[in-house]
């Protein structure tokens, strides 16, 4: 039976709303409720996931969790004939007491959407494509094209090796190369990947391309692969049209994937609307944010196995996700990728690095752990620094225009470094980042959350901070489908946790210690010079907001009126409150590694975090 | 969440475990239900397509793909010998003749009329699946493999690199207090043996025990650079097994120095000499996978016995009062004690984070408050 469309509902009848997350390794619910000062979350449980074995059905672990809400909240949610098992029956409508409107569901079990990408030009199509399935929710297993430096047969042994969930196809404009595109479709061929779930199911292939090519393509591929061929993602260079395959994509998470997936018939039967990806709701939370809040923004999840990051900019919404990048399961491969070095640079005291590895590895087979010392805390922390900080410089080689492309460049252009399908993310039009995610969530300091954030994204100009409190954004996109105005009203009272806002000049070589901008608070004595090389911290609290006055001592300073212009602005405040950042942009190391240590310490004293 | 510690791995002297084995793309089960194996009976067998080859016909005969038609001389479908004439041009009055010959013996599985190209899969390649460990078939999944049921002791590692191997018990240091493993203690002949060593061992005595022929071998802790030695790379994700080492390792407690938990050591003891199997394989994420040494009772009968018995593990105990546990992370790593007090309220740590705690006391007396988080279950 096919589901309402979200639009469909009538969003003023709704007056209990429940939401799950299906995980990985854990299946949150939580209870929105429209209260008389408005909506609000109102309770939250949850359960183990039961995706794998002994249990194979993700049913079981959706009811525990929900059984957890019921008996927080005192509601009953479940119906009478609920069977205990299959799909949940719930007791609908609303009343003051018991029962749900609205029951609405993101899943990441099993690992999510798993997908491999294609395309003629890696820089073009490939490019497109990789954009479109990670827009999808998706995680992109390999991007194949034909100029990615492999040989033949080192693409077609890769892709091989994979067990993806959908290949997505692309390449060539409309009237452009068949020929490329055809033997694309001939490296699948040859490859033959397996999908993950089902060993009888033929594996989806959503074809994206070159229109002319999609008849070649559909004789090579129809009789091995799940066929389908849909508008082209990139239909003339000057446009991508990633729309078509987007959809297509999650049709297919929901017709193939999710229905091979243990005890996911029975959930897609309970659920009001259909169930998203985890990271594609989040994404439609985050775009709805950046619209209310008219800025650019950012937001990251940091998981224990992957890092995701999204970001609006001027209007273009992006998601990468770093597969590979987590805190718990993958963080062994973060001290892989950054290096002994880097992850010690921020820590606050000389440890021994085969220590340091030792206890990093530990973690990595007991993930569920905790740090019960405080410099245990502070490795993880310094940990989490490195992994957003090459999330984030994934995310940035992704969130470009579009390259390929000719345009007439203005003098400014001509001389700046950055050429067409260059970076989207301006930092100094970044007017938000949310960070989620176990390390930054849940820091026993709400400074450190702050801290870390500041250090892995150098935020410029004036940028609020926030963390999501409970990782609510997943059930607030999906509800937000429905319900926006709702889930914005949630959004900014249950699950952002105000840090405060970051004043961060922008400048290059000034010697510590040199004036750098002269601020105002907001007529509270707090006033003053901020030098280079500083950090400074001004208690704000949550909820109040204050008018900053800020003039660069220096003309190449820039707060975010230009180089040297001075800037008033509101700032909202936070846990952490006004913090004053004049370390300059890119931060600068000691070479000395005992400087460095005392660079960190004066970080945390001004940050009034315990130091160890 | 009442579940969210650890449940533990298991060291049980005698346990019903059900294996699957499964063939990585359909074949032929080779076994019936009900039918007795050994650890090398191959239980399945399928054949892998073979790699599909693309010749670029068009470039090679220095025409365009649609000047191929009427050029061709085999079609899809045709099974062709390296060396076979794929395609022939007659050229200018027999002049300029050009011919592609195939550069593999194969199938012809595609010819594309837009690239010329043309695709030839080679022959498949069999692949067959042991039943890894000796026990009855329990279930039969047709053209897709089998699940054995046996019974014996099974002892679960935090972590392992290495395949699959099989071999006979043989204790190597007389205490898990031994500390490292030396090259001079590997006496005797050591060739298929599963060797069983202390707290830790070097990457020099590693690499000496995979050239003396061993199996395996099974320790408390790995340092990170030795490991790294080993393999030649470091550890990325958590996900092992496939590592081409000459000795599958098993860690029972963690990396570092970590002497072996007394239980895990004594039970290996007391099956020195028994013929065990054992796999490196770990994949922490969801589904979790860790290595193994598990060792089938010695006669067929015995394990026989095992078919009226419950399969699997004991039903994962609760954390409470009176339950044996070990710690996991420091400052207390690799201490074991019984949980004396649960309290329910969350307390704050040196770390900052307000945790729900539990008490242990260690056999010597010893008593220590940590988070329930960093204590795993002792499962017998």
């Amino acid at each position: 039976m096919a589901l309402p469309a979200a639009s469909s509902i009538d969003p003023q009848s709704l007056r209990a709303v429940l939401a799950t997350d299906c995980g990985s390794t854990t299946t949150k619910a939580v209870l929105f409720e429209r209260t008389p000062g408005g909506w609000r979350q109102t309770h939250r449980g949850e359960a183990p996931t039961t995706v794998e074995a002994p249990f194979e059905d993700v049913t079981v672990g959706a009811r525990n969790a929900v059984t957890e809400v019921e008996e927080l909240s005192g509601r009953r949610l479940l119906a009478g004939d609920d069977r205990g098992v299959g799909s949940l029956r719930f007791r609908r409508p609303a009343s003051d007491s018991d029962g749900i409107d609205l029951y609405v569901s993101t899943s990441s079990a099993g690992g999510g959407l798993q997908m491999i990408v294609a395309g003629v030009v890696r820089s073009m199509t490939a490019e497109s494509a990789q954009r479109a399935a990670l827009g999808a929710g998706a995680i992109v297993m390999d991007v194949v094209s034909i100029d990615d430096e492999r040989r033949p047969h080192e693409r077609v042994a890769r892709v091989r090796h994979l067990r993806p969930d959908i290949v997505l196809l692309s390449g060539g404009v409309d009237g452009g190369t068949e020929s490329h595109v055809i033997e694309l479709a001939e490296i699948l061929l040859s490859a033959d990947p397996r999908p993950r779930f089902g060993t009888t199911l033929r594996l989806p292939v959503v074809y994206a391309g070159n229109r002319n090519a999609a008849e070649p393509v559909g004789k090579l591929l129809a009789d091995r692969f799940g066929y389908r061929v849909v508008e082209n993602l990139r239909p003339v260079l000057e446009r991508e049209n990633l729309g078509p395959a987007r959809e297509a994509i999650h049709e297919v998470f929901l017709s193939h994937v999710m229905s091979h997936a243990p005890g996911y018939d029975q959930l897609m039967a309970s659920t009001s609307v259909e169930i998203l990806p985890t990271p594609h709701a989040v994404g439609l939370m985050t775009q709805a944010a950046a619209r209310q809040r008219g800025t650019d923004l950012l937001a990251v999840d940091i998981g224990g196995a992957t890092t995701d990051v999204f970001s609006v900019c001027a209007g273009v919404f992006n998601r990468t996700v770093s597969a590979n990048l987590g805190m718990s399961y993958s963080v062994s491969n973060v001290l892989r990728e950054a290096g002994i070095e880097n992850i010690c640079r921020w820590l606050p005291f000389e440890a021994s690095r085969a220590r340091i590895k030792e206890s990093l590895r530990n973690k990595m087979i007991r993930p569920t752990t905790i740090p019960e010392e405080l410099s245990d805390l502070l490795v993880e922390q310094a940990v989490a620094r490195e992994a957003l900080r090459l999330a984030f410089r994934h995310h940035r080689m992704l969130a470009v225009g579009l390259k390929g492309v000719q345009k007439e460049r203005t003098i400014a252009e001509f001389f700046s470094q950055e050429g067409p399908g260059g970076s989207l993310i301006d930092m100094m039009n970044i007017g938000m980042i949310i960070g989620s995610g176990g390390v930054l969530s849940h820091a026993p300091d709400r400074r450190a959350a702050a801290l870390m954030l500041l250090d892995a994204f150098e935020p410029c100009g004036v940028t609020e901070l926030a963390v999501d409190s409970i990782f609510m954004m997943p059930h607030l996109g999906v509800f937000s489908q429905v319900h926006e105005k709702a889930a914005l009203e949630i959004f900014e009272r249950d699950c952002l946790v105000p840090l405060g806002t970051s004043l961060c000049p922008v400048y290059r070589r000034l010697k510590p210690g040199t004036p750098v901008l002269e601020f105002d608070l907001g007529g509270r004595g707090q006033a003053g010079i901020l030098k280079a090389g500083e950090l400074l911290r001004f208690e704000l609290k949550p909820g109040e907001e204050s008018t900053v006055r800020l003039s660069p001592c220096h003309r190449q300073v820039d707060i975010g009126a230009g180089p040297g212009r001075p800037l008033e602005t509101r700032a909202r405040g936070g846990h952490a409150g006004i913090l004053l950042d004049g370390r300059g942009r890119p931060l600068a190391f000691e070479v000395d590694p005992a400087g460095q240590v005392m660079a960190n310490r004066r970080a945390m004293e001004a940050f009034g975090l315990q130091e160890p | 969440m009442a579940t969210a510690y650890a449940p533990g791995l298991t060291v049980s002297p005698d346990q019903v475990v059900l294996k699957r084995r499964r063939l990585p793309v359909a074949g032929q089960v080779l076994v019936e239900r009900g039918q007795w194996v050994s650890h090398d009976t191959v239980v399945a067998r399928a054949e892998l397509p073979g790699d599909l080859e693309t010749v670029r016909l068009a470039e090679r005969m220095q025409m365009e793909p649609d000047e191929l038609r009427g050029k061709l001389k085999v079609k899809v479908g045709d099974r062709v010998e390296r060396g076979c004439l794929l395609a022939e041009s007659a050229g200018l009055f027999g002049l300029f003749r050009s011919e592609v010959r195939s550069p593999l013996s194969g199938t012809v599985e595609y010819i594309a009329e837009a690239t010329g190209h043309l695709g030839i899969r080679r022959p498949p390649s069999p692949i067959e699946v042991t039943a890894y460990v000796s026990g009855r078939v329990e279930e039969v999944e047709a053209s897709q493999g089998v699940v054995i049921r046996t019974r014996g002791a099974l002892i679960q590692g935090i972590f392992g690199v290495g395949g699959e191997r099989q071999g006979e018990i043989r204790m190597a240091v007389d205490s898990p207090d031994d500390g490292d493993l030396r090259v001079d203690a590997l006496q005797g002949s050591l060739a298929g043996k599963v060797l069983v060593g202390g707290a830790c061992l070097s990457v020099d005595t590693l690499r000496r025990v995979g050239e003396m022929g061993a199996a395996g071998v099974v320790v408390g802790g790995i340092r990170d650079e030795d490991l790294t030695a080993y393999l030649g790379e470091e550890i990325g994700v958590a996900v092992t097994g496939d590592e081409d080492v000459p000795a599958t390792l098993v860690v029972t407690e963690g990396f570092g120095s970590i002497r072996m938990a007394r239980r895990t050591f004594e039970l290996l003891r007391r099956l020195e000499g028994r013929f065990a199997s054992l796999h490196g394989a770990t994949q922490i994420r969801a589904g979790a996978v860790r290595p193994e040494i598990l060792v089938p009772h010695v006669a067929r009968e015995e394990g026989e016995a095992a078919a009226a018995e419950t399969p699997g593990r004991p039903a994962a105990k609760i954390l409470a009062p009176g339950i044996r546990v070990r710690a996991v992370r420091q400052p207390y790593f690799g201490e074991l004690g019984m949980v004396t007090e649960m309290p329910p309220q969350p307390v704050r740590v040196a770390s900052g984070a307000v945790v729900r705690i539990l008490k242990m006391k260690t056999p010597d007396g010893r008593e220590f408050v940590l988070p329930r988080a960093n204590v795993e279950i002792l499962e017998s």
